[in-house]
């Protein structure tokens, strides 16, 4: 059994413009204990995947489709029921851990609120696991740095922070919105490398949102590739990486330089990325796809398994006719 | 192309005066070295990459160089003549042989005006009587040259997407045919398949006009692919510079290969299997920096020396320097 | 080789419908506060009443001066309004024609407010857009002159000026435009420090662009919006200062009049059953002051749209 399954999941916003399809027909599931990397360009779609199955859509944003967690539905539950699986089950940390901590409470009070209502701790024990849970996230001298306030830590310290107190109560799943956007590369190898410690110690699972393919391919487990709010491809991290199926992964691949890497000329994807979309049809890729026939722009191809075990590409053209 | 020396930058130091929350107007300000004690040389034709944390002081070094914020001591020769000494109006002749290109493509462009006004403003500011149809010829031309049609010419910034604004940022500062552009992190706020296009075009104007770049970022994989030499700076000193390939081949500075192995490399079969050399801790206060080497208290080969002596930047092996005491 | 991709590129031009103007700001301004209905009818409201205190006289039968000798102290009785009489929004006490009066009222009671609003716009737009651009010290001591003199009180001040220097309409708007700059001066400042730091001013200044032409031609016009906005919410307050000023009896001398004024007149002859008196200058003065308000929120909102 899959701790999360994803079916379909469309996410929709009503703006003055018309309806937006933020996210359309997203699929997958993730096993116990594994790390699943979401990779995409800026609005393709990847927050609001998760945001969705928070429940922490925009007022204007709404969501259809299945999330089973556990194998209990949790796609637009109530606040109530929502409260529970979040503080418990599920975790989310942002790109700027500013956004859920609050600047005006000592994070020892924000740390010991969350085992105290949840946990039904006492305030002394409630500040001593938060200590320790500072510890495990290695804060130097956590016995009294948890007594400042957030914005008197550095960036990547913060993080941290924020990282200890989603994992306070023990969540089976930890999201991770771009965690080390903007942080600093050898800071972000820090808390990448906590991230899979942590992932090896409590048996987190764990969904990694990032645009860096870098990060994946060091991080994760599975890779899934989003494009215009669609899936374009999911496989196991060494195989996406190994033989890209799909012409955007294929694009998206040949793109970044590469440290270890003496390519004179970066391949590029021609174009821009979409906009907001106003009514998707056919294959969100296909404007800036070298592949591209007449169907692409018509018909929106499938998700479909290939050969291969587990892995899933949406494309009109076969993957030998790409070579 | 011949390889004069174009710009030989020496000892070039600036601090900022930052105020503390209940200063007064006559309460001393405490004292931000931001750049502290740069040299180096730029040949024409070269690309020179300057990596560094966010904060390290590249933006600084980069504006100090063109008199956009004062320097404190140094000098900045431009073909033999020292910018810094220069005065405004005099400073204003050569600006239009140095252009910038900065970071975030929208907030670069004034969203009052069109493409077109926004293109010429150096052409008006430098050469006021060029004619109006002069101006739209030489317009719709650096346009062409970005890959931007010229009918978009009356259209307001807010109406493009940032690699397509980052275009009309670089077409403003080709206009005046410059010798050297300064690109200030000009593709860290594009997506991963435009930075892309982005330095493909870099490049290829490069060649194709014979420019020399200074080239900021703080990812090394993109650094590396654009420059010809790189300059590592760390909290305002250079602690590293040398030949592109060698940074990455050789790096003799303990900060260096620590920031070589932090950049993740997109291939899992690597990154899987890598030796990570984390740096610990966080970057010192800049207000009060560490004694000595200003990296001792990440280094893990900090021995007492480094507390009490600052490394000079050395000559370790043929055009590749580095400040460390230990270097081999 | 140089251009990316002519067709792709071509594409995307053509999804921005071709060349053509683009859409400015403003354009974008314009429409959006065109859909707010208050904000459009209000400013229709507005040009009806400016346009009022402009022909309105035409079709007066008494002038503001002319005195109605068959009114004089039998206003309840004779001086209510009336098609017949000429007095369409009724006499004082006096025997002087409201109708005229509010008439001239609001002409003295909107260039007060406008003129004085000019007077803050400009003064405050400038010593603001200085010292913020200049910033540091001089920066520092010009925003200290501003809170000393917002310490003082405002009407205390102006009354002063209006006993001293003696009542009259250049005074008083002089005086009330003098004061509100303070406030003008406070947002321009903050809006330009903001400015400052955008990485468009910066370009201009790597290019080589002067520090005037770079106010005049990057700073001002950005700094356009808030000040229009600012502007339209001064005038009311204005309105109201000179109003309340006099209402204490130190504004506009006889027989010139003001909304102030006429509400002041109106209100201590009420219990004489002449509610004509106050009701027609009062309904004038809250509705126009309704409108700016109105449309102050309405271009507040054109002109800051979140999304950009
Ligand atoms: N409240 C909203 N109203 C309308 N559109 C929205 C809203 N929030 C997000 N979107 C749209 O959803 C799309 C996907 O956004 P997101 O998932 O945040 O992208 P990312 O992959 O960068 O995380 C974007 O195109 C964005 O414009
Ligand atoms: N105008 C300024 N006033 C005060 N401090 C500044 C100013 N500009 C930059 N600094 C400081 O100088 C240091 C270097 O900044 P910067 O050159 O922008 O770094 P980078 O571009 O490498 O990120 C930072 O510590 C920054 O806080
Ligand atoms: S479906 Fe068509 S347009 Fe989309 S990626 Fe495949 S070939 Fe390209
Ligand atoms: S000088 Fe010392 S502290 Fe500095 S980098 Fe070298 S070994 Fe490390
Ligand atoms: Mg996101
Ligand atoms: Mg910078």
């Amino acid at each position: 059994m899959s701790l999360l399954e994803v079916n379909n999941l469309q996410v929709q916003f009503e703006t003055t413009d018309g309806i937006v399809s933020a996210v359309n027909n997203v699929s997958f599931s993730l096993e116990e204990g594994k790390i699943l990397a979401i990779v995409g360009e800026s609005g393709s779609g990847k927050s609001q995947t998760v945001f969705a199955m928070m429940g922490l859509l925009d007022q204007n944003g709404h969501a259809t489709g299945s999330v089973k967690f556990e194998d209990q539905e949790i796609l637009n539950l109530s606040i109530s029921e929502l409260n529970l699986i979040r503080s418990e089950k599920i975790a989310i940390i942002f790109q700027d851990p500013m956004t859920s901590l609050n600047p005006y409470m000592k994070v020892s009070a924000q740390m010991a609120e969350v085992l105290i209502h949840h946990k039904g701790l006492s305030k002394t024990d409630a500040i001593k696991q938060s200590i320790s849970m500072l510890d495990a996230v290695q804060i130097p001298d956590a016995r009294n740095l948890i007594r400042m306030y957030p914005h008197e830590f550095s960036g990547g310290m913060r993080q941290r922070v924020m990282i200890a107190m989603s994992l306070l109560c023990h969540p089976k799943l930890l999201i991770a919105d771009e965690p080390t956007t903007a942080l600093d590369v050898t800071v972000q190898a820090q808390i990448m490398h906590l991230l899979s410690d942590i992932q090896k110690e409590f048996g987190t699972s764990i969904i990694l949102i990032t645009h860096d393919l870098g990060v994946v391919a060091g991080n994760s487990d599975e890779t899934l590739v989003m494009y215009g709010g669609q899936v374009m491809e999911i496989a196991t991290t060494e195989l996406i990486y190994a033989s890209p199926t799909h012409p955007y992964t294929q694009g998206l691949m040949s793109a970044v330089p590469r440290l270890d890497d003496n390519a004179v000329k970066l391949k590029t994807i021609q174009g821009n990325p979409p906009d907001a979309m106003l009514d998707p049809v056919g294959c969100p890729f296909s404007p800036r796809c070298k592949f591209s026939k007449d169907i692409c722009s018509t018909h929106t191809p499938e998700l479909l398994e290939t050969g291969e075990n587990k892995h899933f590409r949406a494309c009109h053209v076969a993957f030998k006719e790409l070579l | 192309m011949n390889h004069e020396t174009m710009m030989q930058v020496e000892n070039l130091k600036v601090h900022f005066d930052v105020s503390s929350e209940g200063d007064m107007l006559w309460t001393k300000r405490k004292k931000l070295q931001a750049v502290n004690g740069v040299s180096f040389e730029l040949k024409s034709g070269e690309t020179l990459g300057i990596v560094g944390e966010s904060g390290c002081g590249k933006s600084t070094l980069a504006r100090a160089i063109i008199s956009m914020v004062p320097a404190e001591t140094g000098r900045v020769l431009w073909f033999g003549k020292d910018l810094l000494a220069l005065n405004k109006t005099e400073m204003r002749k050569h600006r239009k042989e140095i252009q910038m290109i900065f970071q975030d493509p929208l907030a670069s462009l004034n969203p009052r005006m069109t493409i077109g006004e926004i293109i010429a403003e150096p052409l008006k500011t430098h050469y006021p009587k060029t004619s109006k149809a002069d101006i739209k010829a030489r317009v719709g031309d650096v346009m062409n040259k970005v890959g931007l049609l010229e009918n978009l010419i009356n259209r307001y910034p807010h109406e493009f997407s940032g690699g397509q604004c980052q275009r009309i940022g670089i077409a403003r500062a080709l206009i005046l045919k410059p010798k050297l552009i300064i690109c200030d992190e000009p593709v860290s706020a594009l997506d991963v398949s435009i930075q892309a296009q982005v330095i493909n075009l870099l490049m290829d104007l490069q060649k194709e006009m014979g420019l020399t770049l200074i080239f900021i970022a703080h990812d090394l994989s993109i650094v590396k692919h654009i420059s010809t030499k790189i300059m590592v700076l760390y909290m305002g000193n250079i602690v590293e510079l040398a030949k592109s390939e060698d940074i990455y081949n050789h790096p003799r500075h303990p900060y260096t290969q620590a920031l070589i192995s932090a950049v993740p490399i997109p291939d899992p079969k690597i990154e899987k299997n890598k030796d990570l050399i984390l740096i610990e801790g966080d970057l010192p206060s800049p207000i009060n920096p560490p004694s000595g080497c200003v990296f001792r208290t990440r280094c893990k080969k900090a021995q007492d020396i480094c507390s009490q002596e600052k490394p000079e930047l050395k000559k370790a092996a043929s055009s590749h320097e580095v400040a460390c005491h230990f270097n081999d | 080789m140089i251009v990316a991709n002519k067709n792709k590129i071509k594409d995307m031009a053509e999804n921005l419908s071709d060349s053509g103007p683009g859409r400015s700001l403003w354009k974008d301004a314009r429409m959006r506060f065109m859909q707010n209905k208050a904000a459009t009818l209000s400013l229709f409201v507005l040009l009806v009443i400016v346009a009022f205190s402009f022909i309105g006289s035409h079709f007066a039968v008494w002038s503001y001066e002319r005195i109605d000798w068959n009114a004089v102290g039998s206003a309840a009785k004779v001086g209510m309004p009336s098609i017949e009489t000429g007095h369409y929004f009724g006499t004082d006490d006096l025997g002087r024609d409201i109708y005229s009066r509010v008439i001239q009222g609001t002409q003295i009671s909107l260039m007060v407010g406008i003129l004085g609003a000019t007077v803050a716009v400009v003064v405050g737009t400038l010593y603001g857009a200085t010292s913020g651009y200049l910033g540091g010290r001089t920066d520092q001591i010009m925003m200290r002159i501003v809170d000393i003199l917002m310490s003082i009180p405002y009407m205390f001040v102006l009354i002063l000026l209006l006993v001293v220097f003696g009542r009259s309409i250049i005074m008083l708007f002089v005086g009330i435009g003098l004061l509100s700059w303070l406030d003008m001066s406070r947002i321009v400042r903050g809006q330009t420090l903001n400015l400052k730091n955008k990485e468009f001013i910066e370009a201009a200044q790597a290019i080589g662009v002067s520090d005037y032409k770079i106010i005049m031609r990057h700073i001002v016009p950005n700094l356009l919006g808030i000040v229009a906005v600012y502007a339209t919410l001064l005038v009311p307050g204005i309105i109201l200062a000179e109003s309340f000023i006099s209402f204490l009896g130190l504004g506009v001398q006889e027989p010139l009049t003001s909304w102030g004024a006429l509400i002041k007149e109106g209100s201590n002859t009420i219990m004489y059953d002449t509610e004509w008196q106050l009701l027609f200058p009062l309904a004038f003065f809250v509705v126009s002051l309704f409108c700016f308000y109105f449309i102050g929120d309405g271009l507040r909102d054109a002109l800051d749209p979140k999304g950009r």
